[in-house]
């Protein structure tokens, strides 16, 4: 993968590189196999068709729906504002999580402007959504909650099966942004009981350009009006042309992880806890955020105090990371996600996320620690 | 399946061998997320700004007033829905009646959203009428949307003269112009519309990916909000590989315009000049004003389904009406909207050639395509009037 000159890539997070393998079974829907699946008219349109078919079957197994139910989106903030804006009209409550993805948090400032009130849920200093307090901000008007699986920037992992079923106590349906769990842990929707679900296939190793969203049908608690009107696709929820290659490497790319997920996750698990010890070791004050066990196995948010985070990725270009989230990352501002777990102002500013993946091998991380504990303790001497 | 020859570019394009050269570098290897600020994002960054460049390229448009979409359909979507939010006080539409599905059912959203909607007409061409559009025009218009070239009859509308009566009037005009890419000339900087839409499939690139042309001080709101993408108007993680294929087909599309377009047109004219010697096969559209590509056909006393299944049993493979009401079994509102019967707009085709297409295909589908309307018409209880 990377060559000599590449960095070692910590911000699978943000994007991973597309699986070769998935690639590979894109690349007939890139060549002689290009139909538009609505040409209900000749053979090219209908092997399209067969294509995503197989796709949306791959994608619902992997996560325990029915293909009926997955409905395919030009990727996660799609389905994000779909779920939310599809669902509430003027006058509704919206509850969410402080720590939601800006997919979720931007919208819901958008609904608010056109009328819908929203519930910003605390989290604990590891970042998790308390059920109690959930239940506390239920109202009768209250349409939808949505609380992200796991979180982008800690990794941190909600009780979402809790909190699920804290709404539906209530019969409010519940949404939940999925896109940094899947591949990464288990996500099947009888576990987690939640009635809509975003997905991304370039968090996965599958294509950028592609998401979907899943709509539960048994029991159905919500059926969002379209998000984009058109020629109907998707049973008529999300027109426009489907994107067959990226949709057949989203179903590959799905199928492929959870084939290989337990081992997987185990050896993230070990990588990321060696890169934990390695930094904790060398970089005095080090501080580890998110949840200590319930947080992605890929996923390690540390901070380093006295450090600002954007000095700190400067001085070591051999290191590809990020501070906080992609989107956020060309903005100075400190991660919202960070403060809502009470971290003071400086810790935030001094935080990196580091997410590993398929690729990442136990000789990178070593280097990396090098690296940061070269960077960290010459930025810290510049100081003082 | 593959072997059967391809008719239907209106409904999409192959993806050109050298785009997909284009895109590979994308696919392969690690490429950041462009919003990412290491080394990997930036190079990501870079690719996006170059196909910006070249999709700007392709309309006369400055790169900072292109926005990069998941394809036509959203492009349309942003800007109907995002100009008509960007102006609340506004609360009148006025559309052709002949607009693809996703400017039409967008509108029929505000509709129902209680917006008023002007549809105007169209002539027995499918030409709208610059003077009923100057009538339409109200000092509470939020909006005009009269697409470039039509996806089912190939009519190209009189775009400039339209957006300068808008222009006049201080109206933004939306053009869809998803068709129009690529085979008509399209230059923002002659023509003021306010807002264009356009998708990569059509011109040879990837699917999942498309662009809406801004004019800078038009106000949109978005309909994807999020990481704040695309300066904010359209959010998601950009679809990389998918944005430099569209940039290399954009760039290709420019580069051998003159060259594309007599050759579909040559290719168009020897299929309308077989075609119409078949009695009871006639031409829709404007004879002129269409579309390089592009052949729509009546065919009396035929059933387009049976039709076109019979064309790809014979392996041509054709379109009924547009992509995207191929599942519908509604007529065709753009036929209808130009005077036609139900019973007529049933008995339509669309042929739409391309930059691939030879001489030879062309002979080998007019044999096909009279063996197939003889067998049929012996066939139908429909008989030929």
């Amino acid at each position: 993968m990377p060559g000599e000159t590449s960095p070692i890539y910590l911000d699978n997070n943000a994007t991973t590189p597309l699986e070769g393998r998935v690639l590979e079974t894109m690349l007939p829907y890139l060549k002689e196999n290009f139909g538009n699946p609505s040409s209900s008219t000749h053979a090219y349109g209908w092997t399209a068709e067969a294509a995503v078919d197989v796709a949306r079957e791959e994608l619902a197994a992997t996560v325990g729906a029915s293909p009926e139910e997955i409905f395919f989106t030009s990727g996660a903030t799609e389905a994000d504002n779909w779920a939310l804006s599809g669902t509430l009209r003027p006058g509704d409550h919206l509850v969410i999580s402080a720590t939601e993805h800006e997919a979720i948090l931007e919208t819901a400032g958008h609904l608010e402007r056109s009328g819908i009130r929203v519930t910003v849920l605390p989290v604990d200093r590891f970042g998790m959504v308390r059920p109690e307090d959930l239940r506390d901000a239920l109202e009768p008007e209250t349409k939808l909650v949505s609380v992200m699986l796991a979180n982008n920037e800690t990794g941190t992992i909600n009780p979402i099966r809790e909190l699920a079923e804290v709404a539906h106590e209530r019969s409010v349906p519940f949404h939940t942004d999925a896109a940094q769990a899947l591949g990464k842990i288990p996500v099947d929707v009888e576990d987690l009981g939640v009635d809509l679900m975003s997905l991304s296939a370039h968090k996965c190793y599958g294509p950028k350009g592609v998401g979907a969203l899943y709509i539960r049908r048994r029991p159905r608690r919500v059926r969002p009006e379209p998000l984009l009107y058109g020629g109907g696709q998707e049973w008529g929820l999300r027109s426009g042309t489907l994107n067959v290659p990226g949709i057949v490497g989203f179903g590959r790319a799905a199928a492929l992880t959870a084939g290989s997920l337990p081992e997987e996750g185990e050896r993230l698990r070990k990588l990321r806890d060696s890169l934990w010890r390695g930094i904790s070791s060398r970089i005095p004050g080090a501080r580890l955020n998110g949840h200590p066990e319930r947080r992605l196995p890929n996923t390690l948010n540390v901070s380093f105090p006295g450090v600002r985070a954007g000095d700190l990725l400067a001085e070591m270009p051999e290191v590809a990371a990020s501070a906080g989230s992609a989107c956020a990352s060309a903005s100075p501002e400190p991660s919202h996600v960070l403060r809502a777990m009470g971290l003071e102002e400086d810790v935030t500013l001094s935080s990196i996320r580091l997410s590993l993946g398929r690729f990442t091998t136990q000789d990178e991380v070593e280097k990396a620690v090098k690296h940061l504990a070269r960077s960290a303790s010459m930025l810290r001497a510049s100081i003082t | 399946m593959a072997d059967s020859v391809y008719l239907d570019y209106a409904a999409t394009s192959p993806l050109d061998g050298r785009v997909l050269e284009a895109m590979l570098p994308h696919l392969q290897g690690l490429r950041g997320n462009a919003s990412s600020l290491h080394a990997p994002g930036a190079a990501s960054h870079e690719a996006i700004e170059a196909a910006r460049e070249s999709v700007a390229a392709l309309i006369g448009a400055s790169p900072g007033d292109i926005t990069f979409t998941g394809g036509g359909t959203e492009s349309d979507n942003l800007a109907v829905l995002g100009l008509a939010r960007a102006n609340p006080e506004k609360r009148h539409i006025v559309v052709s009646p002949v607009e693809h599905a996703a400017v039409r059912e967008s509108v029929r959203h505000l509709e129902q959203e209680g917006y008023e909607v002007t549809r105007l007409g169209v002539d027995g061409h499918g030409i709208v009428d610059p003077e009923e559009l100057e009538r339409a025009l109200r000092p509470d218009t939020a909006f005009v949307a009269v697409m470039w070239a039509n996806n089912e009859v190939g009519t190209v509308e009189p775009v400039e003269e339209l957006a300068r009566i808008c222009i006049e009037k201080g109206v933004p005009l939306h053009a869809d112009a998803v068709q129009a890419a690529g085979r008509v000339p399209l230059d923002v900087g002659r023509v003021p519309v306010s807002t264009l839409a356009l998708s990569s499939h059509k011109i040879y690139g990837p699917q999942g990916v498309g662009a809406l042309y801004v004019r800078e001080g038009v106000k949109l709101e978005p309909v994807i909000f999020g990481g704040g993408q695309e300066k904010g108007l359209r959010s998601g993680t950009e679809n990389l590989a998918g944005i430099a294929g569209f940039g290399a087909a954009a760039r290709f599309a420019a580069e051998e315009f003159e060259e594309r377009t007599r050759h579909e047109k040559e290719l168009r004219d020897r299929i309308v000049e077989g075609v119409t010697t078949i009695p009871g096969v006639r031409l829709n559209g404007h004879p002129e004003m269409r579309l390089p590509n592009n052949v729509h056909l009546t065919v009396e006393g035929v059933e387009s389904e049976s039709l076109v299944l019979f064309l790809d049993a014979l392996g041509y493979a054709i379109g009924r009406g547009s992509a995207c009401a191929s599942s519908g079994h509604k007529a065709s509102p753009v036929l209808l909207a130009m005077g036609q019967g139900e019973r007529e707009a049933f008995s339509a085709v669309r042929i739409t050639v391309g930059k691939d297409n030879t001489s030879e295909e062309i002979d080998g589908f007019l044999e096909a395509f009279s063996r197939a309307v003889e067998q049929l018409r012996e066939l139908s209880p429909l008989q030929t009037s």
